[in-house]
């Protein structure tokens, strides 16, 4: 609606009252749920940098303070294994995406460009497996890898997210966009196709591999059912889990801005990837990212 | 040359192992241990066949909750939401010297970390022996008194599920409503305008139709993404969320497979598969409704 509005001006030359209503209106619209969308975390700052004391004195919550401090941050790494949780995602997240992209790349290939009985049907049945929804699987995962006796440990926690249907399909999309000319040539020069793969299909690729690289971390970072299953050992925790724990046991219940500075660590890496990567990301999940 | 023909099994061997062990082996077990009755976890045996756990699993006072709780949520949540998500990008699209701008704000919830900010709401939310909170300071300025929405009425409770929900699948809604108004043909526009259409007539005879496969897709995904809501009550309620009266389908999955009342993968299975016979209908009449709608 607004959209003509604006378009209208064009052809009837200066706005027109009603026109420019419409545009405050709309404004004021996108003003008032940037502000939902960002008070939250202006808010879990806010109350990150302010003393426990003064905190818990203020009946009603002020919106700034004067005295901003660090000393939640100190007590969110030494009060609770912030760092260690932390650090298992960190590995969680590098492993876990780095085995998929091994795993993925070498499936895509497979169905992009080389010849075997049955290749099409194969990938049938791959895409078939994207509409297995994670629910249904997760229990009989759960009762495998306790079996295995994998429970706490990263190979439990790592093993049944290196697989993605969805990213195969994709890179195999990108791969069959390389011209064949390209792979003859370097059959002829007798390149192996290993070769072929890792210099040539790759980078050429390099922009959906990035693009698939930025999906699986952010969705790494933020898993929590799964590591849930399978760690109750808090030196396993991830950092969702750990943030659970810190709300249930950590700190003491009411020492809320030092669990916010915790909120606050655990959010920056993603915030800061996202400022950097906006465009890549915002891409990507347009592609076929969903959340959850 | 026979020898290359079937390299090409060699490189999806491990594509094969992982997605046979952890999805298709997986999905037929879960059918198997739905019917398992009376499944041992410790000692891995049952005593015979049948419908039990699903009998069980539907006369569960908690499943009934959970269940009251997701549908609650998912028929709140995304007429909300993708109303919302249309709104927002109609107006996004009409001021192209600040979209931009706005589009990276309106993305942020999609990069956090769901448990962490979740938290943020709580506070926000909450009201304790020592402060009402910031939600009960605004209602204040209203003369509305002060609700404890983590704590309190079952209305409240929903209240602040839906609406951290919302806030959370806004971005992905906006960003595909975004670019799909984008690719609506400018000549379009030109024509009505050239003829004068208002731009009331406009946006429901172009606009609308234009990006309705879109909407549409966003409706299904939106049902299928909140029937399986899970952690956003987590971060909001804690994980004890039986207690709180505030789980969710998902969350009785997982509370019935691990935890303090964990230890039933039958019972888990069993509502797992009710849980996808739900969503499979449902699927299924949204498809029905767009194909009819089209002829």
């Amino acid at each position: 609606m607004a959209d003509t509005g604006r378009d209208n001006m064009e052809y009837t030359g200066a706005p027109s009252v009603k026109e420019r209503a419409v545009k405050i209106l709309t404004m004021l619209l996108l003003v008032l749920w940037a502000l939902v969308v960002l008070f939250p975390f202006y808010w879990m700052i806010l109350t990150s940098v302010k003393g426990y004391g003064a905190y818990n004195a203020e009946y009603i919550p002020k919106f700034f303070t004067l005295h901003p401090t660090g000393e939640n941050y100190a007590e969110a790494f030494s009060a609770v294994p912030l760092a260690r949780y932390f650090l298992n995602t960190i590995v969680f997240t590098l492993v876990t995406t780095g085995a998929m992209l091994i795993v993925i790349t070498f499936a895509a290939f497979a169905f992009a460009r080389l010849r075997f009985p049955g290749r099409d049907l194969i990938f049938v049945a791959f895409l078939a497996l994207m509409m297995i929804p994670n629910e249904l699987v997760v229990i009989t995962n759960f009762v495998t890898i306790t079996n295995l006796g994998l429970r706490n440990s990263f190979t439990g926690l790592i093993l049944p997210s290196v697989t993605s249907v969805f990213y195969i399909y994709l890179l195999k999309e990108n791969f069959e966009q390389v011209p064949d000319n390209l792979y003859y040539a370097a059959k002829v020069d007798g390149t192996s196709d290993l070769k072929y793969l890792f210099k040539v299909l790759c980078p050429i690729c390099r922009p959906t591999l990035v693009t698939v690289t930025i999906l699986k971390v952010i969705e790494c970072w933020n898993s929590y059912v799964w590591p849930r299953l399978i760690t109750d050992d808090p030196r396993y925790f991830l950092v969702s889990n750990g943030i659970q724990e810190i709300r249930e046991n950590g700190f003491g219940r009411e020492n809320i801005p030092a669990m916010m500075a915790a909120v606050v660590v655990i959010s920056l890496p993603l915030l800061v990837l996202f400022l950097i990567f906006r465009r890549k990301i915002m891409e990507g999940v347009a592609r076929g990212g969903l959340k959850g | 040359m026979e020898n290359r023909d079937y390299k090409g099994y060699l490189y999806l061997v491990p594509a094969v192992l992982f997605l046979g062990i952890f999805l298709v082996y997986p999905l037929f077990d879960v059918f198997v241990y739905s019917f398992e009755e009376g499944y041992n976890f410790a000692s891995q045996t049952y005593r015979g066949f049948g419908w039990y756990n699903f009998r069980y699993v539907l006369r569960d006072p908690y499943f009934l909750q959970a269940l009251k709780n997701t549908l609650f949520l998912v028929f709140i949540t995304v007429p909300l939401s993708t109303g919302l998500a249309l709104l927002l990008s109609v107006a996004l699209c009409s001021i192209p010297k600040v979209r931009e701008l706005f589009q990276t704000i309106f993305f942020l919830p999609y990069v956090t970390n769901t448990l962490a900010v979740g938290l943020v709401f709580m506070i926000l939310f909450q009201k304790t022996p020592y402060s009402d909170g910031l939600m009960n300071l605004l209602l204040s300025v209203f003369g509305i008194a002060p609700i404890d929405f983590i704590g309190g009425p079952y209305a409240a409770k929903l209240f602040v599920l839906s609406f951290y929900t919302i806030w959370i699948v806004l971005p992905f809604k906006i960003l595909i409503l975004t670019s799909a108004l984008t690719s609506v043909d400018e000549g379009l526009y030109r024509a009505a305008r050239i003829d004068g259409t208002p731009p009331g007539r406009i946006f429901f005879r172009i606009t609308l139709p234009m990006i309705r496969p879109m909407i549409f897709y966003l409706i299904i995904t939106g049902f299928i993404g909140a029937f399986k809501a899970y952690s956003d009550a987590v971060a909001i309620f804690g994980v004890n969320l039986n207690a709180a009266g505030m789980n969710t389908i998902v969350g009785y999955v997982y509370d019935m497979l691990y935890g303090d009342s964990g230890g039933y993968p039958s019972y888990a299975s069993a509502a797992a598969i009710l849980l996808f016979a739900i969503v499979l209908t449902i699927t299924t009449v949204n498809l029905l409704v767009r194909n009819r709608g089209r002829n």
